[in-house]
C-alpha cells in the first residue's frame, strides 16, 4: 500500500476533544477502507498565514496513513463534506518517519523554553529579594 | 602582474548538499522561511545558491506550505 501524509486544519471554535473525535472518526474511514493511520500529530491551534474561510487560526492535525487510493480517495470526500474542517492537504510520500515531525519538535522545544522562564522566573524573585535582604543589612550595619 | 577580473565572485556551495544538510519538507516553516523574500516570494536560486535540483524540491515544497496556511502567499 501507498504511504500518504494527510494534513487537515479544522475551525478554531471546536474544543481540543471535537478535534480529537474529528481525527478519530477520520482514522475509523481509513481502517474500514482497509488501511491504517500510522501516526497522528496535533500540532494545536496555530495562527493562520491568511484568512481561511474567514478564519484567523485553526487546529492543526496531522495523520501519517498507509492505506489503498481508495481510503485516501474516501477521506478526502468527507473531509470537503465536514465543516469543521476548513483546509486539508494529502501528499504521496516515499516514506514514512516514525519520529516526530519538525513541527512536534518545535512545540516542546517552546514548551520546554516557557517552563525553564517559568522556573527562571520563581528562583528570579527569590533572588531579587534575597539580594534586597542583604542590601538592608548593609545599610543598617 | 595579472590584473583581477573587477567582479569576481566566491564559489558558493549549495546549502541542501553536503553530510548535515537539512531535508526540504513543508512542515519545516523555519527553514522555509529563509527562502523567501520579505514580501512572500520564492528567492531566485542565482541568490541563495541552490542547486537547480533542490530549488525544484524547494518550490514544491514552500508551495505546500503556503496551500496549508503556514506561510503566505503574499505580505503586503
Amino acid at each position: 500500500m501507498a504511504y500518504y501524509e494527510s494534513v487537515f486544519i479544522t475551525r478554531p471554535d471546536i474544543t481540543t476533544v471535537q478535534v480529537e473525535a474529528l481525527s478519530d472518526s477520520f482514522k475509523a474511514i481509513i481502517a474500514e477502507n482497509g488501511g491504517s493511520a500510522t501516526k497522528d500529530e496535533y500540532w494545536g491551534l496555530r495562527s493562520l498565514s491568511y484568512k481561511v474561510k474567514k478564519n484567523r487560526k485553526g487546529h492543526y492535525v496531522m495523520l501519517n496513513l498507509d492505506a489503498p487510493a481508495g481510503a485516501v480517495k474516501e477521506l478526502e470526500r468527507n473531509m470537503r463534506i465536514n465543516e469543521d474542517v476548513i483546509r486539508f492537504m494529502t501528499i504521496r510520500v516515499d516514506s514514512l518517519d516514525a519520529e516526530p515531525s519538525v513541527m512536534m519538535r518545535n512545540k516542546n522545544a517552546r514548551d520546554e523554553k516557557n517552563k525553564r522562564d517559568n522556573f527562571k522566573q520563581e528562583h528570579y524573585s527569590d533572588f531579587n529579594r534575597t539580594s534586597s535582604a542583604q542590601q538592608d543589612q548593609g545599610e543598617s550595619q | 602582474m595579472k590584473s583581477r577580473r573587477p567582479f569576481f565572485r566566491r564559489q558558493k556551495s549549495c546549502p541542501f548538499s553536503g553530510v548535515d544538510a537539512p531535508t526540504i519538507d513543508y512542515k519545516d516553516v523555519k527553514l522555509l522561511q529563509r527562502f523567501v523574500s520579505e514580501r512572500g516570494k520564492i528567492v531566485p536560486r542565482r541568490i541563495t545558491a541552490v542547486s537547480s535540483k533542490k530549488q525544484r524540491e524547494l518550490a514544491q515544497a514552500i508551495k505546500r506550505a503556503r496551500n496549508l496556511a503556514l506561510m503566505p502567499y503574499v505580505v503586503d
